[in-house]
């Protein structure tokens, strides 16, 4: 079932066009790698989804409900999460404060304020951030910070989960961490889009990949077909 | 466990806050029976700029957008009182002062608070004047007046009904405070993007919340307004009152509720006694206090007691 889709999705800066006629669909379940050199329109696809930015024209639906033009509250709400490429955290807010404040404000429908804290403590656990609830979130290190920004958009329930390059700048031990965490959200039922430039993660991952490029998409497939295609070794793999 | 141990202990006991906020509350409600006049009306004063700080900054401080409406907010109350005051009971009339206040801060909150930063506090800047300008000119060419009288009401009235609005200003903080609402703010000033990306509602949670807020500043405006006996647009949208809340804020610190408060009470004492005993040189005293608060104590008062509380220990967290 295709949970996500967008047509002919363009947006421009100036006279840049930074994606232009882009289609995409998401299937329920799966894991969908995002690569393509900087600047090709990766994360800029993602603010379109999120409604950061609204489209030039093309359209993205949710479950066959149109998000264009939607705020991205509404969004969120309607279960489309994103984490940042620059962690965007609430820095002088403690870790609980943050699921908190998705729980009782992302979700589609309203946690019990009984429940409220529970269901947070159970979000930290499920990323692995237990024990660092009282902590303000810039005390944190960045690999904890990235887990953080995940935890804040798993506590609004989404179904469907986008990650901007939640493994850049981790040592190896914590990429292969966040990887099974990543693993681990989609086993739990939400289905995932993630940037990436750590080929290792999306490589070992990523059930289906789609490459851009100058905001088009010029390549899409399996990850062993990706790894072999001429056309995105010569743009973004090299030899 | 030494003496500050102690003490710090004691301060974050809730009952204990709350007792003597209750203790405070009796006192000053027994004044008006005990107190001379002149105590009377400095107490008044020093209400009203408790009032118009802890407003202020249950909207500027968490959300980081610097305000400087506050005298365009109080101006209105004022003339609601000027232009109502015969026909309306004192209370009504603060309500309805009060209402005004709420609607035309939702309207300028609507346009403005999609401004970021300093184009923010410039427009609400500029708001004050706007106002002042039109109002004059309103009066100038429709109704030939210059100012108006406000109907005099009796100082123990105001003195109680400043203090009841001062009770339901720190209420509502306290509760905006301890809600989802009051962290949806906090986010908001940490970090709008990622708060509107978590699913709060941020412009909605920004213009209630200033209209909310700016709706006890108008009510206090009505009720000095009647001890003025006399407003004009000039004195009643005079843009100082957008600078006081501000600066008592900072110079109590804005990292939580007591810091405003404690800003206000003494920056406002500090001033009324100034400016009674040293009317030529106050200005210049307040300057220089403020200078040297702004410079070494950048967290105010409350940033300076809670130094003194961790003592020696080491800073806490990195500056990361």
């Amino acid at each position: 079932m295709r949970i996500l889709e967008g047509a002919k999705v363009c947006k421009s800066f100036g006279g840049l066009a930074a994606v232009s006629n882009v289609d995409f669909h998401l299937e329920k379940g799966e894991i969908l790698g995002l690569i393509g050199p900087n600047g090709s329109g990766k994360t800029t696809l993602f603010n379109l989804i999120s409604g950061a930015l609204v489209t030039k024209s093309g359209k993205v639906s949710f479950k066959e409900r149109c998000l264009t033009g939607l705020s991205p509250f509404k969004i969120c709400r309607a279960g489309v999460a994103r984490t940042f490429q620059s962690v965007k955290i609430f820095g002088d807010m403690t870790v609980i404060e943050h699921v908190l404040l998705a729980l009782q404000f992302g979700g589609a429908s309203r946690v019990k304020a009984q429940d409220v804290n529970r269901e947070a403590r159970g979000v930290l656990d499920f990323v692995g951030l237990a024990g660092t609830e009282n902590i303000l979130a810039r005390n944190l290190t960045l690999s904890k910070q990235k887990r953080l920004e995940v935890a804040r958009a798993l506590a609004t329930r989404p179904e469907v989960l986008m990650l901007d390059e939640v493994m850049a700048g981790l040592n190896p031990t914590e990429v292969s961490e966040a990887m099974n965490l990543v693993k681990k959200i989609r086993d739990s039922g939400v289905t995932v889009v993630m940037i990436e430039h750590v080929m290792k993660a999306i490589m070992g991952i990523c059930d289906r990949i789609m490459v851009l490029n100058y905001g088009q998409v010029i390549a899409e497939g399996t990850p062993q077909e990706i790894a072999k295609n001429k056309n995105v070794i010569a743009v973004y793999l090299g030899e | 466990m030494n003496m500050t141990g102690i003490l710090s202990k004691l301060i974050h006991s809730k009952w204990l806050v709350a007792g003597i906020a209750l203790i405070i509350l009796i006192v000053l409600a027994l004044v008006p029976a005990f107190g001379n006049l002149a105590f009377k009306i400095m107490l008044i004063t020093i209400l009203m700029y408790l009032i118009m700080t802890v407003a202020w900054a249950m909207f500027s401080g968490p959300t980081g957008y610097i305000s400087l409406a506050p005298a365009a907010f109080l101006g209105i109350g004022m003339y609601t009182a000027a232009v109502f005051g015969k026909d309306l009971p004192f209370s009504v009339l603060i309500i309805v002062a009060a209402l005004f206040t709420f609607l035309a801060a939702l309207i300028v909150g609507a346009v403005t608070l999609r401004l970021k930063g300093i184009y923010f506090t410039i427009f609400t800047f500029g708001l004050v004047f706007l106002i002042q300008q039109l109002l004059t000119w309103v009066e100038i060419k429709f109704t030939h007046t210059r100012g108006r009288f406000v109907v005099v009401v009796d100082n123990d009235m105001i003195y109680y009904h400043m203090l009841a609005i001062l009770v339901i200003t720190l209420l509502t903080a306290v509760f905006i405070n301890r809600s989802k609402w009051g962290r949806a703010l906090r986010s908001i000033g940490q970090d709008e993007d990622a708060a509107s990306h978590t699913g709060v509602n941020v412009t909605m949670v920004k213009v209630l919340t200033f209209g909310l807020t700016s709706m006890f500043i108008g009510a206090a405006g009505a009720a000095i307004a009647t001890r003025l006996t006399y407003i004009d647009p000039g004195s009643a949208f005079n843009i100082n009152y957008s600078f006081f809340p501000v600066i008592m804020a900072i110079f109590g610190g804005m990292r939580n509720l007591y810091g405003p408060i404690l800003g206000a009470v003494i920056f406002a004492y500090l001033e009324e006694t100034l400016i009674t005993q040293f009317p030529y040189y106050y200005m210049l005293i307040f300057g220089t206090v403020m200078v040297v608060v702004i410079m070494f104590l950048p967290d105010g008062l409350i940033g300076l007691w809670q130094k003194w509380r961790r003592g020696g220990r080491q800073k806490k967290h990195a500056n990361t």
